[in-house]
């Protein structure tokens, strides 16, 4: 892809989402006191990776089954609460070899 | 102070190692769709995010204008505010604001799961420990992927495609197995995103802005009907 065209996508890609991180650890110097807030806060991130994760696990490899066998072997070994690597590896391999089948 | 820093070091490694086969599929799709490698490491070095370079990369290559670039970036990305501000409430008093303003550069989802499950606060220490690995990891495997990209077949390349998603379910399940009300909220959060994608009624709602409106609206009825306080620990850090 040609340099300027690049870099003033990379420049606005880059710039708006620093901000967005940027902006609220910067700005935000107190503690939050209302106990719905913090709340709020305790469940987000797991609000967001759920929300991030299904459905479109289900389509990540580009096939159903093979993203269904890799979804599967995540959760149960996630379950088991093995380390991010080990499941994340797994879950590749398990796909990988579903493809062959189907 | 180096203690705390190894401990981030250490904590980040999984991530790494997770961050090294997702920037490899995003490697070999950036050099398959035009880019040159090292443009391609440029987009993993200055943006440090999966879902939003993605996006980002395909609009590239379509040669979007660059306001649907901009609206397209704040809607997938707009969770980090949402964390950055969840982890604002966790700092202690060594991250000033130059510390702030380095340490957000690389707030991804799992950087802010894990600093999140800390005890305590976190610190300048720990959070460079922490994000220095995951940078490498990410910056590291865009490198390799865009180098090795035409060598792989591509059934071994879909595969990969799942790796961020496995950290993802590795990172949420240990939580889900121990409290029932973060159980709750994750149950509702991913019941709202599978009805919004999966209806046709709902397929105006992009992909991005979808997971801000699951992620709000369960964490929301989470802290109204299962409120946690949380523990002012200010006194633990000045002891």
């Amino acid at each position: 892809m040609a340099w300027s065209k690049f870099l003033i996508y990379l420049l606005v890609m880059a710039g708006v989402t620093y901000l967005i991180r940027m902006i609220p650890l910067a700005a935000i110097r107190g503690k939050v006191r209302s106990v719905f807030l913090q709340s709020f806060l305790y469940y987000v991130p797991y609000a967001v990776l759920g929300a991030m994760t299904f459905p479109a696990v289900f389509s990540a490899t580009g096939s159903f089954p093979t993203a269904l066998a890799g979804t599967i072997a995540a959760l149960v070994l996630g379950w088991m609460e093995k380390s991010l690597l080990t499941v994340a590896a797994v879950s590749c391999v398990v796909a990988f070899l579903t493809g062959l089948v189907f | 102070m180096f203690a705390d820093y190894k401990r981030g070091l250490k904590h980040g490694i999984p991530i790494a190692l997770g961050y090294l086969s997702v920037s490899f599929a995003f490697g070999i799709q950036a050099t398959s769709l035009g880019l040159s490698a090292l443009q391609a490491v440029m987009i993993s070095f200055f943006n440090v995010t999966s879902a939003g370079q993605l996006a980002g990369l395909q609009l590239m290559a379509a040669g979007a204008p660059l306001i649907e670039m901009a609206l397209t970036q704040l809607t997938i990305n707009l969770r980090y505010a949402l964390m950055s501000l969840s982890l604002s409430q966790k700092l202690d008093k060594t991250m000033t604001l130059p510390h702030r303003l380095l340490v957000s550069f690389c707030n991804t989802d799992e950087v802010f799961v894990v600093a999140s499950q800390q005890p305590g606060r976190v610190g300048k220490a720990y959070l460079y420990g922490l994000t220095n690995g995951p940078f490498l990891g990410w910056v590291g495997g865009t490198l390799l992927g865009a180098l090795a990209g035409g060598v792989l077949p591509a059934a071994v390349t879909e595969a990969l495609g799942l790796a961020i998603y496995g950290m993802f379910i590795a990172i949420i399940l240990p939580p889900f197995r121990r409290s029932k009300e973060v159980r709750a909220v994750i149950l509702i959060a991913v019941a709202m995103s599978c009805l919004f994608a999966l209806v046709p009624l709902f397929s105006f709602i992009s992909d991005g802005f979808r997971i801000i409106v699951c992620a709000v609206a369960a964490s929301a009825l989470g802290a109204w009907l299962m409120p946690q306080p949380v523990k002012d620990e200010e006194e633990e850090v000045l002891a």
